[in-house]
C-alpha cells in the first residue's frame, strides 16, 4: 500500500497539518521577534496558538463523527529508498485524536497558567530577559508532541518522542546557571536526556526490529502482517515489544530508568505540570496502546509490562510518602500512576490506562500548577517578610517543612489542591475513581498479582496525599514566610479552576455501563471491550484509600507539625523511613554501577590511551622523531653534499682550471712569439706529412 | 752566373730561422723589429728567386708589396715603442708583462 497512491481524505481532516504548524508557528515568531515585545504579547502569541490547535483538534474529533474508521492525512514525502517508504503524515482516528485534545487542552490551560507564573519566577531568580524563550520552548514541546501523537509510523514518531525529549531537557535546565552548587539544574537536564536517551536505543532497535521483519515502518501496515501475516514469529514480536518497553520506561519512567524524573523538579513548575506529569510521560503509554496488537500477540511481553508498571507503581508510591519537597511528592505520585497506566496495558486493558492517561493528566496538572501557586505564594511572603540577604538561598520555598496553615492565607489554592488529591486518591465520584477502579478491575481479572500490588500502591497514594495537604495546609505557619504568603492573581487561579472541573466530571470520559470511551476508542484499538463494574474492587479500594487518609490525619492532623519538629514517622518507622526518604538509594546505586565505571573508562581511554599512548608516544616520539629524522637526512645528508655539492663542485672546477690556464698567461711577449711558431711548425709538419 | 735555385732558397731560409730566434730571443724591441725585417726579406727573397726560375714577373711585384707593408709596420711599431718608452723608460720587451696573469 503505497501512501501516496491513497487518496486524501476531504473536509475537516485536511486542516490536521495545522495541528503542528499552529505552535511552530507560534514559536518561531517568538524566536524572530519576541524581543521586541511585552512579556504579554510573547504569553498571548503562545497562548493562541497552543488554543488554536485545541480547536483543531476538536475539529478533528467532530469530523471523525462522520468517519471514525479513521483516515491518513499525507503533508509530503520524506524518505523513498528501496523498499523504506516513509511519508510525513498524519493518523487522525480516535485513540490519536484523544490524545491530541487532552495535550491540547492541558497545554492551552497551562500556558495561561504559565504567563502569570513566569512573570514572578523570571523576577524571582533575576533575569525578567528569559521569559521569551520559557514560550519558545514551551511551544516548541506541543509541536514536537504533536508530531509524536498523530505520527501514522514509527519514524516520525520517533522524530516526535525525541523532540519531546530535547524540550524536556531544555525546559529542564531553563535556569541552567542555578541549582545545586550552580550547576545543578544543568546537570538535571543532562540526567534527563541522557535517561531518555537509553530508553530511545530500545525504540530504536524495536523500530529495526520491525523494518527488517515486516518490511514497512508504517503502522496499518506493520498491525496487519503480524495478525495476519504470520511469518514473524512469537520470539521476534516478544523481542520488539520487550525493546519498546526499555523506550516506555524510559519515556514515561518506570523501572528502571526512573531516576531523572524527581530531578526533572529543578524545572519551572509548568513543565513539571506540562511535560513530566500530563503530556511527555504519557508517550510511553501511548505507544504501548498504539502497538496493542503487537503486545496482544506478545503475551510474555505484556506481563513483563504488567510486572514492571505495578512494581514501579508501588515502589514508587512508597518513596512518596518519605518526601519533604512538595514537587518530589508529586514527582514521585506521577512516576506511580504511569505505573498504573503501564501495569493496565501490560494486561491487556487499554482502554483503561487511557482513560486514567487522561484524568491523571487532568488532576496531576492541576495538582502540580497549585503546588506551583503554592511555591509562589511562599515565594511572595519570603519577599514580603523580609526575610532577604543570607535566608534567601538557604531558604528552600519548595520544602513543605517550611509551610504550614496555608489553607487561610491561600484558599483558592487550598481548594483546588484538595479537589486534586481527592481525585488522585480515588474518591468517588472524582475522575480519579473511575480511571483507577477500572484498571483495578481489569487487573483483578487478569492478572492478580499486579492487582495486589495495585491496590497497594493506591492505599499508599491516598496515605501520602493527605499527609502532604496536613503538611502544607493544615496547623500553624512554621516560617515567616508562610506567615507572609498570598493568594496569585486570577491568570493562575483561573486555570486552576478549570482544572478542578475537569478532574471532578471527567469520569462522565468512561462511566461504568455507559463507557463512551471504550466505544470510541474501539474504532481503532481492535480488541478491547467494556469492563464490567465491579462492586468488590471499587468499594474495597474507595474504603482503603478513606482509611489511608484516616490514618494520614492521624499522624499528621491530630497533631500538627510545629516548626522544626521532624516527621513522626521518623520514629515509628525508623530506618525504612529513611530508606524511603533516600528514595532508596537508587541514585547512589547507579552511580556506583553505571556511572563510576563509565567516567573510570572515559578517563582511561582520554588520559592513557589518548594523550599518553597516542600523543606523546606515537605522535611525538615515533612520527615526530621520524619525520624530523628524515628531514635532518634530507637537509644534511643531502641537500648540503649532493645538490650543494653540485653546484659548489662545479665553481671549483671552473677555478682549478683557470687556475692553471693562467700559467699560460705570462704577459711576456716573446712567449706569445713562441707560441705563435710552435703553432705553425705544428701545422707544416701536419701539411708535409698528411 | 747562375746561382743554383736552391742556394737561393737556403739562403733564404737561414735568413727567416735566424730572424725567427733573433725575435723569440733578444730583449730589445728594436733589434726584434730588425729580425722581423729580416725575415720580411727572407721572404722577399724567396719570391725574387721564384720568380727568377720561373721567369714570372709576379713575383717582383710582390715584393714591392711586402716592402710597402713592411716599412707601414715598422712606422707603427716604432711609434708603439716610442709611446712604451715614454711610459717604462725602457725597452726591455721583458719589462711589459702587465697583461700577466
Amino acid at each position: 500500500m503505497n501512501l501516496s497512491e491513497v487518496t486524501q481524505p476531504g473536509g475537516l481532516f485536511t486542516l490536521a497539518p495545522l495541528i503542528i504548524a499552529f505552535p511552530v508557528a507560534g514559536l518561531l515568531i517568538n524566536m524572530i521577534i519576541g524581543r521586541r515585545l511585552s512579556e504579554r504579547l510573547v504569553g498571548a502569541i503562545a497562548c493562541i496558538a497552543v488554543a488554536a490547535s485545541f480547536i483543531i483538534a476538536i475539529l478533528q474529533f467532530v469530523a471523525l463523527q462522520a468517519e471514525p474508521e479513521g483516515v491518513q492525512v499525507v503533508v509530503a514525502d520524506w524518505i523513498m529508498i528501496g523498499s523504506l517508504h516513509v511519508p510525513w503524515a498524519l493518523k487522525v482516528d480516535t485513540l490519536s485524536v484523544t490524545m491530541m485534545m487532552m495535550v491540547t487542552g492541558v497545554s492551552t490551560l497551562i500556558h495561561l497558567y504559565a504567563v502569570g507564573y513566569m512573570h514572578d519566577d523570571v523576577r524571582f531568580q533575576g533575569d525578567p530577559g528569559r521569559y521569551t524563550r520559557f514560550f519558545i520552548f514551551f511551544n516548541l514541546f506541543v509541536a514536537a508532541m504533536m508530531v509524536l501523537v498523530s505520527a501514522d509510523n514509527y519514524l516520525m514518531m520517533f522524530v516526535g518522542w525525541e523532540g519531546v525529549g530535547l524540550c524536556s531537557y531544555l525546559l529542564i535546565g531553563f535556569w541552567y546557571e542555578k541549582g545545586k552548587d550552580g550547576i545543578g539544574n544543568a546537570i538535571a537536564g543532562k540526567k534527563a536526556f541522557i535517561t531518555n536517551r537509553i530508553g530511545d536505543f530500545g525504540f530504536l532497535i524495536a523500530m529495526f526490529l520491525i523494518f527488517w521483519n515486516f518490511k514497512s515502518l508504517q503502522f496499518d501496515e506493520v498491525f496487519h502482517l503480524a495478525e495476519h501475516g504470520g511469518t514473524v514469529g512469537v520470539g521476534v514480536l516478544t523481542a520488539i515489544t520487550l525493546f519498546m518497553l526499555l523506550g516506555v520506561t524510559g519515556k514515561s519512567a518506570q523501572i528502571p530508568l526512573f531516576v531523572w524524573l524527581p530531578d526533572a523538579m529543578a524545572g519551572p513548575t509548568p513543565v513539571s505540570a506540562l511535560i513530566h506529569a500530563a503530556t511527555m510521560v504519557t508517550a510511553g503509554i501511548y505507544l504501548i496502546v498504539r502497538n496493542s496488537v503487537l503486545f496482544t500477540l506478545a503475551p510474555v511481553a505484556s506481563d513483563v509490562v504488567a510486572i514492571i508498571g505495578a512494581t514501579t507503581a508501588l515502589v514508587a508510591a512508597t518513596i512518596a510518602v518519605g518526601q519533604f519537597d512538595i514537587k518530589r511528592v508529586l514527582a514521585y505520585s506521577t512516576i506511580s500512576q504511569l505505573g498504573f497506566m503501564v501495569a493496565a496495558a501490560g494486561v491487556g486493558a487499554y482502554v483503561a490506562a487511557m482513560f486514567h492517561l487522561v484524568t491523571h493528566a487532568f488532576f496531576k496538572a492541576l495538582l502540580f500548577l497549585s503546588a506551583g501557586s503554592v511555591i509562589v505564594g511562599v515565594e511572595h511572603g519570603l519577599h514580603d517578610s523580609g526575610d532577604h540577604g543570607g535566608d534567601h538561598h538557604d531558604f528552600d520555598p519548595n520544602d513543605m517543612r517550611n509551610m504550614g496553615g496555608l489553607r487561610a492565607k491561600m484558599k483558592t489554592t487550598f481548594l483546588v489542591y484538595l479537589v486534586g488529591s481527592l481525585a488522585l486518591a480515588g474518591i468517588p465520584p472524582l475522575a480519579g475513581f473511575f480511571s483507577k477502579d477500572e484498571i483495578l478491575a481489569d487487573a483483578n481479572q487478569k492478572f492478580l498479582l499486579v492487582y495486589i500490588l495495585l491496590a497497594i500502591a493506591a492505599v499508599f497514594t491516598a496515605f501520602y496525599m493527605g499527609r502532604q495537604i496536613l503538611m502544607v495546609f493544615f496547623g500553624e505557619p512554621r516560617s515567616k514566610a508562610a506567615e507572609h504568603a498570598r493568594e496569585n492573581p486570577p491568570i493562575m487561579t483561573y486555570p486552576l479552576i478549570g482544572l478542578a472541573f475537569l478532574a471532578v466530571t471527567g469520569g462522565v470520559l468512561n462511566l461504568p455501563g455507559v463507557h463512551s470511551l471504550t466505544d470510541w476508542l474501539e474504532h481503532t484499538l481492535e480488541h478491547v471491550h467494556a469492563s464490567e463494574f465491579n462492586l468488590f474492587v471499587a468499594l474495597l479500594s474507595t474504603i482503603l484509600a478513606l482509611i489511608a487518609i484516616w490514618v494520614a490525619w492521624g499522624i499528621y492532623g491530630r497533631r500538627t507539625l510545629t516548626k522544626g519538629q521532624s516527621d513522626p514517622l521518623r520514629k515509628s518507622l525508623g530506618p525504612v523511613f529513611t530508606a524511603m526518604e533516600m528514595k532508596y538509594w537508587v541514585d547512589e546505586f547507579y552511580n556506583w554501577l553505571v556511572i563510576r565505571p563509565y567516567i573510570r573508562l572515559a578517563s582511561f581511554l582520554a588520559d592513557v590511551i589518548d594523550w599518553r599512548f597516542w600523543h606523546d608516544w606515537f605522535h611525538d616520539t615515533v612520527i615526530a622523531r621520524s619525520f624530523r629524522g628524515l628531514t635532518h637526512w634530507l637537509a644534511m645528508g643531502f641537500d648540503l653534499p649532493v645538490i650543494d655539492g653540485a653546484a659548489n663542485g662545479l665553481a671549483s672546477l671552473v677555478k682549478g682550471a683557470s687556475t692553471r690556464l693562467r700559467i699560460l698567461q705570462t704577459g711576456f711577449v716573446r712567449n706569445y712569439a713562441l707560441s705563435f711558431f710552435v703553432g705553425l711548425l705544428l701545422i707544416l709538419s701536419y701539411i708535409l706529412f698528411r | 752566373m747562375d746561382i743554383p735555385t736552391n742556394y737561393l732558397l737556403a739562403l733564404s731560409g737561414v735568413l727567416f730561422i735566424l730572424g725567427a730566434l733573433g725575435v723569440l730571443t733578444r730583449r730589445n724591441a728594436i733589434v726584434i723589429f730588425m729580425s722581423i725585417e729580416l725575415m720580411l726579406n727572407s721572404a722577399n727573397l724567396a719570391f725574387i728567386t721564384f720568380a727568377r726560375s720561373f721567369e714570372d714577373m709576379i713575383g717582383q711585384i710582390m715584393v714591392f708589396f711586402v716592402i710597402a707593408v713592411a716599412a707601414a709596420e715598422v712606422a707603427v711599431g716604432l711609434a708603439l715603442i716610442v709611446a712604451i718608452f715614454k711610459t717604462k723608460q725602457s725597452i726591455d720587451v721583458d719589462q711589459i708583462s702587465s697583461m700577466k696573469g
